[in-house]
């Protein structure tokens, strides 16, 4: 009878698992949480997609200015609020673009930049939300002419 | 000599969410570019701060991944009338400031 629960409940657990591990899958898609940039930012907490909208053209004529918007879905109250917004470029020299560091005095939270790019790429941008969670979208761009290359 | 400039709506009313323009001249050299055979040594704005009657509203962390002549925009909640003042420094250790009146109706 006993034997037979124990199996009976881990049959329930096994069931489960396959959905369990694509839900922890699913969480880090986007980015690598071991690198040791994201490391520095997220102390290894699960990167989840959605919340954040990242803003970029599919095709840039030149890396040298590339306009460039995130936009995070949040109230922005003193409750509930984004604290940081750490955009990625993954090919550049200096992958760690821009840090935005926003508050509840920040009305709403979007940013508006503009970016040099090192030749086509994924762009990243990772949230850290007043409530210690991360969230985080990506956009690949195709660059004609990269920066850091030299201009003679 | 760094120029700086600060764009506000017209019109801003009380509790509204503003929209903050800014723009400094500012070489932002990546520090990989050559110049006559030369390097070019870094020298980019790294630390940007936006105080609202002396209160931080706003702040950003800045590298050379920053196109030349860094724009920023971004909101904050219009509060009292006052002053806006942008802050920043670069890898020269060059400090910067603006400020700009704030008219909240």
């Amino acid at each position: 009878m006993h034997a037979v629960n124990r199996r009976r409940a881990f049959v329930v657990l096994a069931s489960f698992l396959p959905f369990a591990r694509r839900a922890f899958a699913q969480a880090n898609a986007h980015i690598s949480t071991t690198d040791p940039l994201v490391f520095s930012f997220t102390k290894g907490a699960s990167v989840m997609p959605g919340r954040v909208t990242l803003e970029l053209p599919l095709i840039a004529d030149t890396g040298f200015s590339v306009p460039m918007t995130v936009r995070v879905d949040s109230p922005m109250t003193d409750r509930d609020y984004v604290k940081t917004i750490l955009l990625l470029a993954e090919r550049n020299p200096v992958r760690d673009a821009c840090w935005f560091y926003l508050g509840p005095r920040t009305a709403r939270a979007e940013v508006a930049s503009r970016i040099r790019l090192n030749g086509s790429q994924r762009v990243v941008a990772i949230a850290e939300l007043s409530d210690g969670t991360f969230w985080s979208a990506a956009r690949p761009v195709e660059v004609r002419e990269a920066a850091c290359t030299e201009s003679e | 000599m760094t120029i700086a400039r600060i764009q506000l709506p017209e019109r801003i009313a009380r509790g509204d969410a503003v929209e903050v323009r800014v723009v400094i001249q500012h070489p932002m050299e990546t520090g990989f570019r050559v110049d006559a055979g030369k390097r070019v040594a870094r020298n980019a704005i790294h630390s940007l701060v936006c105080r609202y009657n002396g209160a931080e509203v706003f702040r950003a962390t800045l590298s050379p991944g920053v196109a030349a002549n860094p724009y920023i925009r971004f909101y904050t909640r219009a509060v009292d009338s006052g002053e806006l003042e942008f802050w920043w420094l670069d890898d020269d250790g060059v400090e910067g400031q603006v400020r700009t009146p704030i008219v909240v109706l």
